[in-house]
Order: C-alpha cells, then sequence, then structure tokens
C-alpha cells in the first residue's frame, strides 16, 4: 500500500514536471465544450441537462486517453527505467496499480475541471443533478476501461507511438461493437443472442445506459471487470517484456 | 554472500550465459571482466532478479531468489547499466522516492538520502533536474541509489563508465571503503579498476568463466611478467647481444617509444642481467622498470578465439 502510493505520488509529479498535464487538461477541456455546444448544440436543444455533453466523451477519449497511456509502460523500457523498477523490492502488481491508478487520477482530475458546465446548467434550468453525477461516473470509468487498455498495450512496445495507434484501434473496437450500424450488420447473418453477446461488450452501450442515469450494477462491474483483466494482461506482459 | 550454480540464459537460439558458478563472500569485491556480449550483464540482470535464468540456481545471503524474490532484492543494491533514472526528477526527490521504495522507514528516509548525497557530493544538484546533469553526475546519482539502503550485497555494472579520473579515483574510493562488510560484484572494461579495487577478477568469454584469479595472479599468467622494459637508444648490436643471453627468451623493440622489452625464459628473474650489461655497454637509460605482467594482454589471450592469439601460453 505504501508503495502503490508512493508509486501514484511520483508519476503525478511526473505528469506535472512535464508539459504533458498541461496540454491534456487545457485540449480536453477546450474540446469537451467544443463538442458540447457546437456538435451537441447543449444550448439550441433548450433542455436541462447534460447528454450532448457526455455523449461525445467517448470519441473525446479515444485520441486522448491513449496519448496519456501510451507512455506508462514504454518509457520505462526505453530508458532502461524498467531494470531499475523491476529489482526493487516491490510487487510487479504494485507497479501496475499504481501508475494505472496516478494515470486514472489524472484524467479524473481533468475531468473534474468541466465543472463549470454543471453549474452553468443548473444556473439555466433545473437539470437532475443525480444523473449527471452518475454521468460523471459513467464516464470517470470509461476512460479507466481505455487507460488499462493503454497500459497494457504500452507494456508490449518500446515505441510511444505503436503503443498509441494500437490502442486508439483496440479502444476503437471496444467502442464500435455496440453501433447501431454495426449491430444491425451483425444481425444479418448471426443469431440475435450473438449479436447481444457482440453488443454486450461494447463500452458504448454500458456507458450510455450510465449516462442515461441508470446507474446499474451490471454496467459499473463491467467496466471494473474489463479494467481488473486488462491490469492482469498489464502485469503479465511486463513480466514478459521487461527483459527484452 | 552470493552463491550463483550452474546459471545458463538462452536467448531464442543465443546461449548469453552458460553454465556460470561461482561463490563471491562478505568483504570481497569481485570483477567481472569481459568483452562487450560476453554475459556479464546478463549475469547481473539475473542476480538482482531483473530475468530469470533458464536454469540454474541463485541464492543471496543463503534467501534463495526463485522462492522469495522480494526479500533477496531488498539486500542487494543493482547499479544497472548506463545508470537509468527518472530524467524529468530532481535528484532529491529521486533518491527520497527510491528510499520508500527501498523499505526504509519513514523517520529515517531523509538521512539515508542526505548521507549518500554527502557521500558521493551531490549537494550541489540536490535540487537540479537529472536530465540536466553531466553524465559524471547522473552516473552518481545512480550510485546513491543503489547504496541508499546500505545493503549486503552491490552490483554494479561498470560503475566508473563516464566518470573522469577524479571521480573514477572517487568512485574507487567508496567502492574500497564500502568492501569491508559487504559482497560487492562490479563489472569493468578498464583493466587498471581491476588492480585498483577487485580482489578476484572472472573473466567471462562467450558466458563461460575462463579464468577466477586474483589480479596479481592474473598479471603472472602474462608473458610481460617479469619483463624487463627500457627506454635507450640501442643500436641492433647490442640488441642482438641482449637476445644472446641465456636467460632470455625474445626481444621486442618499438623505435616509436624507443622502448625495449625483454622476455625471460621461463619463470627467470632477468632484471640483474639485463641492467648489468646495459651498464657495462655505458648505456645511457632513461627508464628501467620490471613488468608485474600485462592484464590487457592476458585478457586478449584468453577471451579471443584461439587462432587470432598473438601468443600461446
Amino acid at each position: 500500500m505504501n508503495h502503490i502510493s508512493a508509486i501514484i505520488r511520483r508519476e503525478l509529479q511526473s505528469y506535472f514536471a512535464t508539459p504533458i498535464a498541461y496540454v491534456f487538461i487545457v485540449i480536453f477541456l477546450v474540446m469537451s465544450g467544443v463538442f458540447a455546444f457546437y456538435f451537441g448544440s447543449l444550448y439550441e436543444r433548450g433542455q436541462a441537462d447534460l447528454l450532448p455533453f457526455f455523449n461525445y466523451h467517448p470519441w473525446l477519449y479515444l485520441f486522448l486517453v491513449p496519448a496519456v497511456a501510451m507512455r506508462i509502460w514504454s518509457e520505462e523500457r526505453n530508458r532502461g527505467n524498467i531494470e531499475l523498477l523491476m529489482t526493487l523490492p516491490v510487487k510487479k502488481l504494485a507497479w501496475v496499480i499504481g501508475k494505472f491508478l496516478a494515470a486514472w487520477l489524472f484524467v479524473g482530475l481533468a475531468l473534474l475541471l468541466t465543472f463549470p458546465i454543471v453549474i452553468s446548467i443548473n444556473y439555466l434550468g433545473n437539470p437532475d443533478n443525480g444523473v449527471i453525477l452518475a454521468s460523471y461516473l459513467g464516464s470517470f470509468l470509461l476512460a479507466g476501461a481505455f487507460l488499462a487498455i493503454g497500459s497494457c498495450l504500452s507494456a508490449a512496445t518500446k515505441n510511444q507511438v505503436i503503443a498509441f495507434i494500437l490502442t486508439v484501434v483496440i479502444c476503437f473496437i471496444f467502442l464500435l461493437s455496440g453501433f447501431p450500424m454495426v449491430l444491425a450488420f451483425f444481425k444479418l447473418f448471426l443469431p440475435q443472442f450473438m449479436v447481444d453477446v457482440i453488443a454486450s461488450t461494447s463500452f458504448l452501450s454500458h456507458y450510455a445506459s450510465i449516462t442515461k442515469g441508470v446507474l446499474d450494477l451490471g454496467d459499473v462491474s463491467y467496466f471494473a471487470l474489463t479494467i481488473c483483466i486488462w491490469l492482469y494482461a498489464t502485469a503479465l506482459v511486463v513480466e514478459m517484456k521487461k527483459g527484452d | 554472500m552470493i552463491e550463483c550454480a550452474h546459471l545458463s540464459k538462452d536467448f531464442g537460439e543465443v546461449k548469453a550465459v552458460d553454465d556460470l558458478s561461482f561463490t563471491a563472500h562478505k568483504g570481497q569485491v569481485l570483477g567481472f571482466l569481459g568483452p562487450n556480449g560476453a554475459g556479464k550483464s546478463t549475469t547481473m540482470k539475473m542476480i538482482t532478479g531483473f530475468i530469470p535464468p533458464t536454469t540454474g540456481d541463485i541464492k543471496v545471503c543463503d534467501i534463495d531468489l526463485a522462492e522469495d524474490p522480494v526479500a533477496v532484492k531488498n539486500k542487494i543494491g543493482y547499479l544497472p547499466e548506463g545508470a537509468p533514472s527518472y530524467h524529468e526528477m530532481k535528484v532529491g526527490p529521486f533518491l527520497q522516492f527510491i528510499a520508500r521504495m527501498r523499505n526504509i522507514p519513514s523517520a529515517q528516509q531523509q538521512s539515508a538520502v542526505d548521507s549518500v548525497v554527502a557521500r558521493l557530493n551531490l549537494n550541489h544538484v540536490y535540487y537540479q533536474k537529472i536530465d540536466t546533469l553531466s553524465k559524471g553526475f547522473k552516473r552518481r546519482v545512480g550510485l546513491a541509489q543503489a547504496i541508499i539502503h546500505d545493503p549486503e550485497v552491490l552490483i554494479l555494472d561498470e560503475p566508473t563508465d563516464g566518470l573522469d579520473p577524479n571521480q573514477k579515483h572517487q568512485v574507487r574510493e567508496l567502492i574500497t571503503t564500502m568492501s569491508k562488510n559487504k559482497t560487492i560484484i562490479l563489472s569493468t572494461h578498464i583493466l587498471e579498476e581491476v588492480h585498483a579495487v577487485c580482489d578476484r577478477a572472472i573473466i567471462i568469454s562467450q558466458g563461460a568463466i575462463v579464468a577466477d584469479n586474483t589480479p596479481t595472479e592474473m598479471e603472472s599468467m602474462s608473458r610481460y611478467h617479469h619483463a624487463v622494459s627500457f627506454v635507450a637508444d640501442l643500436d641492433t648490436a647490442l640488441l642482438n647481444k641482449i637476445k644472446d643471453l641465456d636467460c632470455v627468451r625474445d626481444v621486442t623493440y618499438n623505435a616509436r617509444l624507443k622502448e625495449t622489452t625483454v622476455f625471460p625464459t621461463q619463470g627467470l628473474f632477468i632484471f640483474d642481467e639485463v641492467s648489468g650489461l646495459l651498464k657495462n655497454q655505458g648505456v645511457q637509460v632513461i627508464s628501467l622498470k620490471m613488468e608485474a605482467g600485462r592484464l590487457d594482454e592476458v585478457f586478449r589471450n584468453i577471451t579471443q578465439p584461439e587462432q587470432k592469439r598473438e601468443v600461446q601460453r
């Protein structure tokens, strides 16, 4: 526990010691605003909710989260730091969890900084703040799932660009599998229950049901399970690849 | 104490380390010598638990590495090749982080950091980012993190690489001071270093131990052992006269340095004979010395394939 908190602190310090943190936060805030107001017509709809804001998060995360995740392990391997880390008397899982949690907290902080939009919508009307809170949680969980995937792929390669591209692709596949168009395509030749299986692996459908305000245990545990599985895979990949 | 028994490591088809066995005791400074790619770093990576051996057992302070890797890592201080560290961190916070990860109780962390900072003269760069430091300072930060928890076993992969002569001297002194109550293994390319700090040298070539001696014993394996070198203007007649001495096996003359080296017949002392002859002939000698042996020559001899050897032992 002591180790994990030390790792989280060091990682967060290193985000803010480099321009990564500031670039990420600024881009995230600007883009989420642009998407919500211009493409989502948040204002023109005349409804007191943040659905247009949250609807674009998966697409925003698709490119921004892999950019955070790509450096988690590949940078350590590239610089040779991994040799230092893995010879300290610390369990491997502590590194995997600590590094992941630091990245997740960091994205969480960026998400938290979107609070002015909540204040605005409360000023303009009477939104259901419970739904908004649930949506924030859903968005945070989605970011965590993307990060866990990114952390695993980052451990697999020394090259951050490759880590980034692979993460975008895998995350895209997980998003897409719930897209109505894609599901309609599968419906043409697959039985309904298979289509349901594909739809159930989708980040998008789980995320959508959370942002509707239905905080179902199934959706939350789906994300939790996804994160755990990918983190476990990260530990395996680190072990496999560290000596290369 | 470090015990390695029948260590082997394969990387695919390549055998990086091949049935390596040795024991290093407390108070010993063991030098790993060998050409690049001989398996020195791979052996160190296995002892520190970074990569597992394909076969073989490693015990550090009587703890089996395979059984309790974390306990073994606790006992070891390790400077990896190239002294990696977090470049974006400042020296002080980096060492504090390592102290924490090394399970030093929080009350003693700062004093542990202060102590290594003082021992490695890092005071001036305490608040400096590591990537702005010179190569020598980076190496010292790497050494500082390796000894911060006062480990029983110290493994240093090329600790003086990239240091200037003053810093090299300083690091060697540090190693010598620490060696009394620790087991130290270091790898190096610099042969003079073996003499300066090591009690024992192991030469590794193609993953196997080809020599395991004290540096002095190793020197006596050299062709230059007890050879006499002198610098003087010589003519061929005199050279031949020296060559004709009974106790002389061979003579070489370096025209650029005007240095003559006289090799004795196996095991003989020829210093008196040679100096006597020079005196008799009235030769003006600029310098005259007896050689202990040249490690670099021994090194080349035993690490090069048979046909390439300059001389046969």
